[in-house]
């Protein structure tokens, strides 16, 4: 179970990205942020927020329109 | 995590609705991955820091520009354009089309930008072309001109034009 879950359901970019952001500053560090988005564009683009912020990106999956990501803070 | 914080530069020279988001996505989305923002708003782009804002698109000379309607996509004719209230009411359809998908409105943008420290610089000489002040302004906007935007740009990783 994630420390923090984040609807971006129905959100569109850069929305589900600035509320993850938000939304980490308040998950410590070492724990984790589930993000469920249905923005297409967002699979790509966590993938990206993670490399470039450093923090993991545990897992991603798809179920029917609904995105996934569960990220872990690393600073 | 990089060993030392990038920077982004962005010119913001237009204030039109449409032109109005890519310097903001890119601003806010820029400031949550960890870099530290600079926009400098120029000439039209300083209607953006406007207190009291009400941007429109244009459908004058935008001949790409065309509205999903009712399954099709509208386009619009240049002639439309010079009949009163068209850019009003493509404005509005617009921001209703934005409002039903998840698009972030540009008021919003431009608050996130000011909480994500997204360091703002108004161009002091279009200030005195268009007889602004900073009162006219939101909170935030530092006045500035070239001399400060090539500082900022010297240190920057990314500079836009927009």
């Amino acid at each position: 179970m994630a420390d923090q879950v984040l609807d971006a359901k129905g959100l569109n970019c850069p929305l589900p990205i600035l509320k993850a952001k938000k939304a980490l500053n308040s998950v410590p560090t070492d724990g984790t942020l589930e993000v469920l988005s249905t923005d297409p564009g967002s699979v790509a683009d966590f993938q990206a927020f993670c490399r470039t912020t450093g923090n993991d990106l545990l897992e991603h999956d798809q179920t029917d329109d609904v995105y996934r990501f569960l990220i872990k803070k690393t600073g | 995590m990089a060993a030392e914080t990038k920077c982004m530069s962005i010119i913001v020279t237009k204030g039109s609705l449409d032109w109005g988001y890519p310097p903001f996505i890119l601003a806010t989305t820029a400031a949550a991955m960890g870099l530290n923002v600079t926009m400098f708003f120029t000439f039209y782009g300083l209607s953006l820091l406007l207190r009291d804002f009400n941007p429109q698109i244009s459908t004058l000379g935008n001949t790409a520009m065309k509205l999903p309607m009712g399954g099709m996509h509208m386009a619009m004719p240049n002639m439309l354009s010079a009949i009163p209230g068209v850019d009003a009411a493509a404005s509005v359809m617009m921001k209703n089309l934005i409002k039903k998908k998840g698009v972030a409105s540009l008021e919003e943008l431009r608050e996130a930008a000011v909480d994500s420290d997204v360091r703002l610089i108004a161009c002091q000489m279009t200030m005195d072309l268009f007889e602004y002040g900073l009162e006219d302004m939101i909170e935030g906007p530092e006045l500035g001109g070239a001399a400060t935007y090539i500082e900022c740009a010297t240190q920057s990783d990314i500079n836009l034009f927009i």
